[in-house]
C-alpha cells in the first residue's frame, strides 16, 4: 500500500477530480494548503506589485492499493499538468509507503479496507 | 479706481440678495415631510444593492465571491453615470420615436433640473435620485441568472446597453405621465413600485442571457453549494429593509398611500418566507435558511407592482402564491436542467408575473370606484385583468427579444461567457486579480 500526496495548483483541482473519477479513483482527502516551490506570481495591491511568500495549493490525499499507483500517478499528471508541458508551479507528486489501512466502520485492515 | 471696486461689490451683494430672494420664494413649495421620506427611500433603495451584492456573493462558490458582488457593486458606477446623462432624460422625458423611450434636453445631465421643485413638493434631484437607485438595481438583479461564468468586461458593456435599449423604454412606458402603459385601461397597467419594469425584465432578461450561455462547468453533475450562507441571509435582510424605500417611497409622498405601501411590503415578505419554509418542510423535511430568504424576496417581489392597490389580507395571499409558484417554479427548472443559477428568473420573473397579474384579485374597492369614474362607466376586475396582461406580456417579450439581440450582437465583439481557464480560476483571480478569502490560508 502507498500513500500518494499531491500538491496542486486550485485551478487544476476540478479537472484532476474529473480525471482521478474517471479512471475509478473516488476515495480521497482535499484540503487547501499554503506553500512555496520554485514559483513566484506577482500579484496587485493598490496599484504596487507585491510577492507573496506563500502561495496557495490544493493538496490531494489518496491511499492506494499498490497495483493502482501508477493508474492514480498517470491520472494526477495528465490532468494537472497545465498546457500540455507544464509550467513552474503545476505542483509535486509525493508517493510513501503506507504501514497500515484501518476501516473504523469495521475495524479490517489492509488492501481490502482502502 | 477704489470707487468702482466698491460699486462692483455692492451690485454683486445685491445680485445676491435677490437671487437668495428667488430661491426662498421656490422654497415655500417644498413638502419638507415628503422630501425627508424621499430622501430615506433613496438611501434604503440603494442599500438594496450591496444587499443584493451580499445575497448573491454567498450563494456561489468561494472562488467567485468578489466577482459576483462586483456585478452588483459596478452597476452602481455605471447606471449612475448612466442615469444622469440620459437615463432620466429617456425614462421620464416627452414621448419621441413614437413613444419608445422619452427626452427631454432639460434633462440631459440633469442640467436643467437644478431649481426644479415638483407638484409633490420634492425637489426634482431628490426625485431623480430615487427612481436611478431603481435603475441600478434591476441591470444587477440579471446577474444572478449568469452568476460564475460570465467575463467582466463584457457584463459592463451588457448592463450598461441593458439599461438604455431594455430598461429606460419600459420604464418610459410604465410610469412616464405619456406612456402607453401608463394610460391603457382606465387607469393604467398597475406597476406600483417595479414588478413589470424591475423584476419581470430583469429576470426575462435573466432567464434568455442563462440559455444563450449555456451552463456553468460540470453544472448540473458537479455540486455546487453557497461560499457563505452567512452573507447571504445578512444580504437578504438588507433587502428587507430597503425594500421599504422601494415600495413606499414609490408613492413619491408621506401619507396614506406610503402607509398602505409599507403595510403591505412587510406582510407579504413575512407571509411569503413563512410559506416557503412551510412548503419546504412538507416537501423535503427542513426548513433551511436559503428557503426562508428566498421567500421573502418571493413574497417582496410579488407585492412590488401591488403595494399600492392591495390591502393587507390581499398582501398576505400574495405572499403565499409567490412563494408556492416560484418554489414550484425552480423545481421545474432542476428537472428541465438549465442553468439559472442563482434562480433570478426563477424568483424575479416568476414572483414579478404572479405579483402583477394576481394582484388584481385584491384591488381595494375604492381604487376601482375611481377607475370606473375614470373610464365614465363600468370596470370590474377582469376588464383590469386584462389590461395585467397585456403590459405583462408586452414586457416579457420585449425584454427577451431585446436582450436576445443585445447579447448576439455584443457577443461578436467580446466573448461574454468565461472561458473554461477563466471559470475553473474563478471569476476573482481572472477579471479582478483578488481572492475573497485570504484568511482560509495562511499568507
Amino acid at each position: 500500500m502507498k500513500l500518494i500526496t499531491a500538491i496542486i495548483r486550485e485551478v487544476q483541482l476540478d479537472k484532476v477530480r474529473e480525471a482521478l473519477i474517471e479512471a475509478d479513483i473516488k476515495r480521497i482527502t482535499v484540503s487547501r494548503v499554503s506553500g512555496h516551490g520554485q514559483q513566484r506570481i506577482e500579484e496587485m495591491y493598490r496599484g504596487q506589485i507585491i510577492v507573496p511568500d506563500l502561495i496557495p495549493k490544493i493538496r490531494i490525499e489518496i491511499g492506494v492499493n499498490d497495483a493502482f499507483v501508477d493508474i492514480t500517478v498517470n491520472a494526477i499528471l495528465k490532468a494537472a499538468r497545465t498546457n500540455g508541458e507544464g509550467n513552474v508551479g503545476d505542483g509535486k507528486i509525493f508517493i510513501s509507503p503506507l504501514e497500515e489501512c484501518i476501516r473504523i466502520r469495521t475495524g479490517e485492515r489492509g488492501g481490502t479496507a482502502i | 479706481m477704489r470707487n468702482s471696486g466698491k460699486k462692483y461689490l455692492l451690485i454683486m451683494m445685491l445680485l445676491f440678495i435677490s437671487s437668495t430672494g428667488l430661491f426662498a420664494a421656490d422654497n415655500t413649495h417644498i413638502d419638507s415631510g415628503a422630501t425627508a421620506w424621499m430622501l430615506t427611500s433613496t438611501a434604503l433603495v440603494l442599500l438594496m444593492v450591496p444587499g443584493l451584492a451580499m445575497f448573491y456573493g454567498g450563494l456561489v462558490r468561494s472562488k467567485n465571491v468578489l466577482g459576483t458582488i462586483m456585478h452588483s457593486f459596478v452597476a452602481m458606477g455605471i447606471i449612475s453615470v448612466l442615469w444622469v446623462i440620459v437615463g432620466y432624460s429617456m425614462c421620464f422625458g416627452k414621448n419621441i420615436l413614437g413613444g419608445w423611450f422619452g427626452w427631454n434636453s432639460d434633462y440631459f445631465f440633469l442640467k436643467g433640473i437644478d431649481t426644479n421643485i415638483l407638484d409633490a413638493g420634492i425637489p426634482e434631484y431628490v426625485f431623480t435620485m430615487f427612481q436611478g437607485k431603481f435603475a441600478i438595481i434591476t441591470p444587477a438583479l440579471i446577474a444572478g441568472a449568469f452568476a460564475e461564468r460570465v467575463n467582466f468586461k463584457a457584463y459592463c458593456f451588457f448592463i450598461t446597453i441593458w439599461s438604455l435599449l431594455v430598461y429606460n423604454p419600459l420604464c418610459h412606458w410604465v410610469w412616464a405621465s405619456d406612456g402607453f402603459l401608463f394610460h391603457l385601461g382606465a387607469k393604467g397597467a398597475i406597476d406600483f413600485a417595479g414588478g413589470t419594469v424591475v423584476h419581470i425584465s430583469a429576470g426575462v432578461s435573466g432567464l434568455v442571457a442563462a440559455l444563450f450561455l449555456g451552463s456553468r462547468r460540470g453544472y448540473p453533475y458537479q455540486v455546487i453549494r453557497p461560499n457563505n450562507m452567512v452573507i447571504t441571509m445578512l444580504g437578504a435582510g438588507l433587502l428587507w429593509v430597503g425594500w421599504f424605500g422601494f415600495n413606499a417611497g414609490s408613492s413619491v409622498s408621506s401619507g396614506l398611500s406610503t402607509a398602505q405601501a409599507l403595510t403591505a411590503t412587510q406582510v407579504a415578505a413575512a407571509s411569503g418566507a413563512l410559506s416557503w419554509i412551510l412548503i419546504e418542510s412538507m416537501h423535503q423535511g427542513k426548513a433551511t435558511a436559503l428557503g426562508f430568504a428566498s421567500g421573502i424576496l418571493a413574497g417582496l417581489v410579488a407585492v412590488t407592482p401591488a403595494a399600492g392597490v392591495v390591502q393587507p389580507y390581499g398582501a398576505m395571499i400574495l405572499g403565499f402564491l409567490a412563494s408556492f409558484v416560484c418554489y414550484s417554479a425552480i423545481q421545474v427548472k432542476n428537472k428541465l436542467g438549465y442553468d439559472d443559477s442563482l434562480d433570478a428568473f426563477g424568483i424575479h420573473g416568476v414572483g414579478g408575473v404572479v405579483g402583477a397579474i394576481l394582484l388584481t384579485f385584491f384591488i381595494r374597492p375604492s381604487w376601482m370606484h375611481e377607475a370606473a369614474a375614470a373610464v365614465g362607466g363600468k370596470w370590474n376586475l377582469w376588464n383590469q385583468l386584462g389590461v395585467q396582461g397585456l403590459a405583462v406580456t408586452i414586457a416579457i417579450v420585449y425584454a427577451a427579444v431585446m436582450t436576445f439581440i443585445i447579447i448576439s450582437i455584443l457577443n461578436k465583439f467580446i466573448k461574454f461567457k468565461s472561458t473554461e481557464t477563466d471559470e475553473m480560476a474563478g471569476l476573482d483571480r481572472s477579471y479582478h486579480g483578488e481572492r475573497g478569502y485570504g484568511m482560509l490560508n495562511p499568507s
